[in-house]
């Protein structure tokens, strides 16, 4: 079974199975470790301001108090959901619209190809920092839909090409002829197809989009206090990342953990699924 | 003193896939061997091995000896200075082989500069002199053209003289024919023998093809699972076979010399490379098989005359005289309730008339103009009677498989009429459409692209189903259909790389079947099966047809298949039918010169009559169907406008000739200006005696 055939590559894969096992032990921190500190990450603990790691606050608190352990674990989770969420956003509307576009053709193509590049000629930083400081009343999700609203295009061109040759198989032609409706052809025949492509390009925006938020957190434009992220971490640690490297050293050395155990589960992914794309 | 000499070459990839197992044969000076053997026998990877081309991670075992002299483990600087100058090898696809950013002269002209030392004007003539050789017209102006201006056929002629270039002592052929229509293919085996005649060089042909074997070679080779299983001369292995491998092998092939009754299929599939069966690789397929074929896998030992078999029960065979139908089951087909009633009194299940498609030729990048025109599909009218097969047979880029598209799309067409089980395509609504779409259903050409291969086998025969609004008991419907293919049920839950072409042939005319359509049309059905596989596959058709009222619209370019399985063929030739008729009519007394030569084309697996028959060659290639000759569209190669006078040239420049009906017979016609019925292929000799 193909499957199966792909699962034993991907294991065979030194640096998926180091990738794998690193996200495991990172996804398990962030939403297991919280119970095992002492702390809450709303908690203010009035007693000791910026103290360093030590036996009581185990990654050291910051300015006002809050245990960096408790609020670098929130921070994480944060990250992680909205990695994950706006992987399938984007990976989702860019198999969509590049199937439709690709199979269709004619104006239905040329709008939906006219829609994508008018996306990419657009700066999408500059335009998540200008409407994200208008959305502070809603909720976190808004930025989720803005940041995968710019990150499907290229991946739909790719999908549109490979649609455009999977049109002309006789599989495909086979169903024509049976009189089933073309937009079931594309949801059982075309994207199925391209399952290998779409499951490399959405682990691979997992850590796109935990970069992304990062950045735009960073420069004040996405994630709002009081909540957090690792890039709002960031942002506050790098001031006094000199003076109290703990509040910068650790969101930091996790999000660059957490990005490259899921590039090299992506990159292990693309391997296993096409052998001939790493010769 | 024979030039190359092979000995227990065997052949083990990584995984412990033992591709070719113990393989020794002998090619002397001007001698022409053949290999046969179906896809996965090994007789390629045999013949890379001894090129010395295979991948690194293949282990190669044995000797290979040129003149004496060890090739294998010889280092890669020395090998290059014998491959190419000793040894040439000539590939299947042209296209390939040729960089497609050198011209031809010029990859000609550096074959020769690698192994001798000329100048480089000297060496494009030379190069200039090959093409001559093999045929090319206006040898100085073609050398400068590249590979993409060159045709399949003109390739593969460029490809040999590229093999000659250095006066090779041995030609490798790796199915040099397979890719090119049966006239060229005509052409190009033709050029191979006078490039044998002109070197002298030893010949080792490696094909499927029965037929060009038995017009090639001297002495066979027949491989299965790696191994030799047979080999002789020629005439033995044809009229003598002693293996029952090879007597299957010979008895499943369809004949274009006509011979009736149902082929005989060689049951099961070859085994895989990475599971060998205990003992004699062919024995869970053979019908002759006892207790001792398990124990351990017979060896090749000589049988007198020259030959080698590997068969323990070869004697056996030899002193009761068996043939392939002997030993072979022989299936029974029932008879054919429709065909009783008298075809003009059988309602119509398809009619063209007239049907036109043109492609325009659009040219620039952001303001397009149309350039020409591509005539895919230029007036042709046929009808189809209910329970009847109508083949649809022509060469690559006659229109074939514009005209299925055309019907199959139930679109208006662009002119002329589709009429499919009496309605007009051009007046369907959409549900009209849909509902008449159930009666009419394709089976396509390779077996591999037509099954989504992300889709259980279950829910691709059930699919059509579903579309069609069928909701109760879709799994015994299922069910009941991979039983009508000859399939388990059971295999309902797997996946189509789970089985084998021939298996998945078989789903995908169940899918076809599911609606329980009237026609159906097969688009090229069995040509990318092996031969063994094919023969069940042509009777299970013919079977179908029969018990279920069928009617096939068949579209072909093997015209044995076709002969086998037709009532009535249509033989196209750019985007217009030449002749039509039944198939004996058209078979026997063709009466338009480009069925004629299509005909003498075909090579018989019989090397006898291969040798004597007299062929008609085509000269030069299919024109562009962009740019059709004026009036009749085949005079541009046709042998009988040569021998014409001027004045009677003149009818066929300027009026396009239309399918007339002969004279002599009630189902036959030809679209020629002086048709005349003549005997291409001789019958038969069980032929003569009926």
């Amino acid at each position: 079974m193909r499957s199966k055939v792909v699962f034993r590559r991907l294991l065979r894969n030194n640096q998926a199975r180091y990738g794998f096992v690193a996200l495991v032990l990172l996804v398990g921190l962030a939403y297991v470790g919280p119970f095992f500190g002492a702390y809450d990450w709303t908690d203010k603990d009035f007693l000791s301001f910026l103290s360093p790691p030590g036996g009581d606050h185990w990654w050291g608190t910051t300015s006002i108090g809050q245990d960096m352990y408790a609020v670098t674990l929130r921070g994480m989770q944060k990250s992680i959901i909205i990695g994950l969420l706006v992987a399938l956003i984007s990976t989702g509307l860019a198999a969509v619209v590049g199937a439709f576009a690709g199979y269709f053709g004619g104006w239905v193509d040329r709008v939906l190809m006219w829609g994508v590049d008018l996306l990419l000629v657009l700066p999408s930083f500059l335009v998540i920092a200008i409407i994200s400081p208008r959305l502070r009343e809603g909720t976190w999700l808004w930025f989720v839909a803005l940041l995968a609203a710019f990150s499907w295009m290229i991946t739909s061109r790719v999908v549109r090409s490979m649609t455009l040759s999977l049109r002309e198989r006789e599989y495909v032609l086979a169903a024509v002829y049976m009189g089933i409706p073309r937009w079931k052809i594309i949801f059982r025949h075309i994207v199925p197809n391209l399952s290998s492509l779409l499951i490399i390009d959405a682990t691979l925006n997992v850590s796109g989009a935990i970069i992304g938020e990062a950045a735009l957190s960073f420069f004040g434009f996405g994630i709002q206090p009081p909540d957090v992220s690792l890039g709002t971490l960031i942002a506050t640690g790098s001031g006094n990342a000199t003076g109290y490297p703990w509040l910068f050293a650790f969101p930091a050395g996790l999000l660059v953990a957490l990005v490259l155990s899921v590039n090299l589960i992506g990159d292990g992914l693309r391997d296993a699924l096409d052998p001939g794309s790493n010769t | 003193m024979s030039i190359l000499q092979v000995k227990d070459l065997t052949v083990t990839f990584p995984g412990g896939i033992e591709a070719v197992r113990g393989v020794s044969y002998e090619v002397e000076r001007g001698e022409v061997l053949g290999i046969v053997g179906e896809s996965g026998s090994g007789k390629s990877v045999t013949s890379l091995a001894v090129m010395g081309l295979l991948p690194k991670n293949a282990v190669v075992d044995g000797s290979v000896q040129l003149h004496g002299q060890e090739l294998l483990g010889m280092k890669e600087d020395d090998l290059v200075k014998v491959r190419g100058k000793s040894i040439s090898m000539i590939f299947q696809d042209p296209l390939s082989a040729f960089t497609p950013v050198f011209t031809i002269g010029d990859q000609i002209a550096e074959a020769v500069r690698v192994h001798q030392k000329v100048g480089k004007d000297k060496a494009a003539k030379r190069a200039v002199e090959l093409l001559d050789l093999v045929g090319i017209p206006n040898p100085n102006l073609r050398a400068k053209a590249f590979p993409h201006e060159f045709s399949g056929g003109m390739r593969q002629r460029a490809m040999i003289a590229m093999a000659i270039a250095n006066d090779p002592d041995l030609l490798i052929c790796d199915e040099p024919t397979t890719a090119l229509d049966v006239t060229i293919q005509a052409q190009v085996l033709e050029v191979l023998k006078t490039a044998q005649q002109e070197t002298g060089a030893g010949i080792v042909m490696i094909t499927h093809d029965l037929g060009v074997i038995a017009g090639m070679a001297d002495r066979v080779l027949v491989m299965y699972a790696g191994r030799p299983v047979e080999q002789g001369p020629v005439e033995d292995i044809y009229y003598r076979p002693r293996m029952p491998y090879t007597m299957g092998l010979l008895a499943s092939i369809p004949r274009v010399d006509g011979e009736e009754g149902p082929l005989v299929p060689i049951d099961g599939n070859p085994p895989s490379p990475a599971a060998l069966p205990p003992g004699c690789p062919f024995a869970p397929r053979c019908p002759m098989k006892v207790d001792m074929c398990d124990d351990e896998e017979p060896p090749l030992t000589p049988f007198g005359g020259g030959r080698h078999v590997a068969c323990i029960r070869a004697h056996e065979i030899e002193h009761k005289n068996l043939t392939g139908t002997d030993v072979f089951p022989v299936p029974v087909i029932p008879p054919n309730e429709v065909v009783r009633v008298p075809r003009a009194e059988r309602p119509t299940v398809l009619e063209l008339d007239e049907l036109i498609r043109h492609y325009p030729l659009m040219k620039g990048a952001v303001f397009k103009r149309r350039v020409g025109t591509v005539y895919a599909v230029d007036g042709i009218s046929l009808d189809i009677a209910e329970g009847e097969t109508l083949a649809l047979v022509g060469e690559s880029g006659c229109g074939k498989t514009t005209t299925l598209q055309q019907i199959m799309q139930l679109q208006p067409p662009q002119g002329g009429r589709v009429v499919v089980l009496g309605r007009n395509s051009a007046e369907l609504d959409k549900a009209a459409r849909k509902a008449l779409r159930g009666d009419l259903q394709i089976v396509f050409q390779d077996p591999m692209a037509a099954l989504d291969p992300r889709m259980p086998i279950g829910d691709i025969i059930a699919e059509p189903l579903r579309a069609h609004g069928v909701k109760d008991d879709v799994r015994g419907k299922v069910a009941e259909l991979l039983r009508l293919v000859g399939l388990a049920p059971e295999h309902a839950e797997r996946y189509p790389q789970q089985f084998s072409g021939g298996q998945r042939q078989r789903i995908g005319i169940a899918r076809a079947l599911a609606l329980e359509p009237k026609l159906l049309v097969l688009d090229e059905p069995v040509s990318a099966l092996d031969v063994s596989i094919q023969a069940g596959v042509i009777n299970l058709l013919e079977e179908l047809k029969n018990r279920l009222g069928l009617s096939y619209l068949f579209v072909a370019h093997d015209l044995a298949v076709v002969r086998h399985l037709a009532d009535r063929v249509a033989v196209m030739y750019l985007g217009r039918i030449a002749e039509i008729g039944a198939v004996e009519n058209v078979y026997d007394r063709p009466a338009h010169p480009y069925t004629q030569a299509l005909l003498s084309a075909i090579p018989l697996p019989d090397p006898e009559m291969e040798r004597t028959r007299k062929r008609i060659l085509l000269e030069g290639d299919l024109p562009s169907p962009a740019d059709p000759p004026s009036g009749c569209r085949f005079r541009t190669r046709c042998p009988k406008f040569a021998r014409l006078s001027e004045a009677e040239r003149r009818r066929c420049v300027d009026e396009e000739p239309s399918v007339a009906r002969l004279t002599r017979a009630v189902d036959h016609g030809a679209a020629c200006h002086y048709a005349e019925e003549i005997e291409v292929i001789t019958a038969s000799e069980n032929q003569e005696e009926e």
